[in-house]
């Protein structure tokens, strides 16, 4: 294929377009999935979250979006390993002896790291929909699920597994790890997509920052709540 | 004052390189190149080959000076090209580790010299004004706001002198293409060529290997041009505006 568009994606513009495209939608993502996992904190015995979690699986528009974001989560992580390797190869194979860089604008570090925390976000997202997705769609009783009744529908108890996992101090450690590095990789993804679409600009460029950073501490801050508050229940 | 040089030496481009010690005695109102001179000159009358090093106007706004000075572009002083850097920056007894360039689309020819053709290729691709020659325009006779003016003069500052690429750990050359597509973009000259130029400046940036930002912005804070990033924005903007909207296909 040899057209205007494909060599537009394929150009070092076209792929960090791509990369900021779909990681603002992932952000995106991570709002909704906070609203629906707030409702875990309902101390109800998880009549809302049960609500909520059925609606989710069940729903053609939800099933279709979130196809769409297991889509958008593979093309991001293979641009994102395609971009390291190339601006790897450009580096070339003589180093630096010595390096030392000035205070930069943006935040100092992470960038470089991008890679490393996409990775850990990776391997989170194996765990996490192996332990939960996976579950709610296809587990049985006596594989690890339980049913409710649910407005007179049995349906998987999403709710009581949520509850079972987060006894474990070691799953409740590593969510709560895993959601700092998502917020390391949020606080310079953010800003810097609205970079690579082009955008920065003197009037709009500090709101954006704000916006990232509060965006970035926040939602971590409020999905890495849930595994400490019911593991405290329980405890 | 007494320096510690460590100076990569490399025979040309095919063989490796190494690092190699010197000691010299410098005078502080030298510039660092005038110190490199002194080097040389010893080196020359004990028979030596001189270190290699590239050096024009030393004004500070050809942008053919380069090295990397102890790990920083250019050295440790902010917006100033090498030959404006003076040796009074430095201390007495202090070790200098002075390196190339390092990128894959900038190789060592010898020594401290790279070959930043690449550059060259890039502004050959679309960094210029069609326009005939004919008669010198009066001044003034197309209108330019200040604002404007201000902003392409800014990103015209750019020497293309290259550290940008040798600051990124990306070896991405987006700082200077940035500056290139913007000052003609934002000029009435140049916006009529403006969507042709950004795509074939681009396409050549990426034919020559050079890596893709990563919005780390080392390149603006070791720019001698203090070029900002906004213009690598506007790259983006110009570049992507001009593959959804010109007519090649």
């Amino acid at each position: 294929m040899n057209n205007w568009f494909f060599g537009f994606l394929t150009s070092s513009i076209g792929r960090k377009l791509l990369m900021a495209l779909t990681g603002l939608f992932l952000i995106l993502f991570l709002a909704v999935h906070l609203a629906g996992n707030l409702q875990l904190l309902h101390d109800d015995g998880g009549i809302a979250f049960n609500t909520y979690a059925n609606f989710m699986a069940h729903n053609p528009l939800i099933q279709f979006v979130s196809k769409g974001n297991f889509f958008f989560i593979l093309l991001h992580a293979i641009l994102g390993i395609a971009l390291w390797s190339k601006n790897r190869a450009a580096r070339g194979t003589q180093g630096y002896a010595v390096t030392k860089t000035r205070a930069t604008q943006t935040s100092p570090g992470l960038a470089k790291f991008m890679w490393a925390f996409g990775i850990v976000i990776f391997v989170f997202l194996i765990v996490h929909l192996v332990q939960f997705w996976a579950m709610m769609h296809y587990g049985e009783i006596g594989y690890g699920i339980d049913f409710v009744n649910i407005d007179g529908k049995e349906v998987r108890n999403l709710y009581t597994l949520v509850e079972a996992t987060f006894t474990n101090a070691g799953f409740v450690l590593f969510y709560v790890v895993c959601m700092v590095v998502i917020a390391l990789h949020l606080w310079h993804g953010f800003q810097s997509a609205f970079q690579s679409m082009g955008l920065n600009h003197p009037k709009y460029t500090p709101v954006i920052k704000f916006v990232g950073a509060a965006y970035s501490v926040l939602v971590p801050l409020g999905f890495a709540v849930i595994p400490i508050v019911f593991y405290l229940r329980h405890a | 004052m007494k320096l510690n040089l460590k100076v990569w030496r490399q025979k040309n481009a095919k063989v490796k390189g190494q690092f190699e010690s010197y000691q010299v005695v410098a005078n502080e109102h030298m510039s660092f190149l005038e110190m490199l001179d002194v080097l040389n000159e010893s080196l020359v009358s004990g028979q030596k080959e001189p270190v290699a090093f590239e050096h024009d106007c030393r004004e500070g706004i050809c942008g053919t000076c380069n090295l990397v000075i102890n790990g920083q572009p250019h050295g440790p002083q902010n917006g100033t090209t090498t030959c404006q850097l003076h040796m009074r920056h430095f201390k007495d007894g202090q070790t200098i580790v002075i390196e190339p360039f390092r990128a894959k689309a900038f190789p060592v020819l010898k020594d401290l010299v790279v070959d930043r053709s690449a550059f060259d290729r890039i502004i050959q691709a679309g960094g210029y004004v069609s326009v005939d020659t004919g008669q010198a325009p009066d001044g003034n006779t197309i209108p330019i706001g200040k604002d404007v003016a201000g902003q392409a003069f800014e990103a015209a500052a750019c020497i293309g002198c290259g550290a940008c690429v040798a600051a990124c750990p990306n070896s991405s050359a987006m700082l200077f293409v940035g500056a290139k597509i913007s000052h003609l973009a934002l000029l009435p000259q140049g916006e009529v060529e403006a969507k042709k130029r950004a795509q074939k400046m681009v396409h050549q940036m990426d034919e020559e290997g050079f890596g893709m930002c990563s919005n780390i912005t080392a390149c603006e804070a070791e720019c001698p041009k203090g070029i900002s990033v906004e213009n690598i924005a506007r790259m983006n903007r110009e570049y992507i505006g001009a593959s959804f909207t010109s007519q090649d296909k």
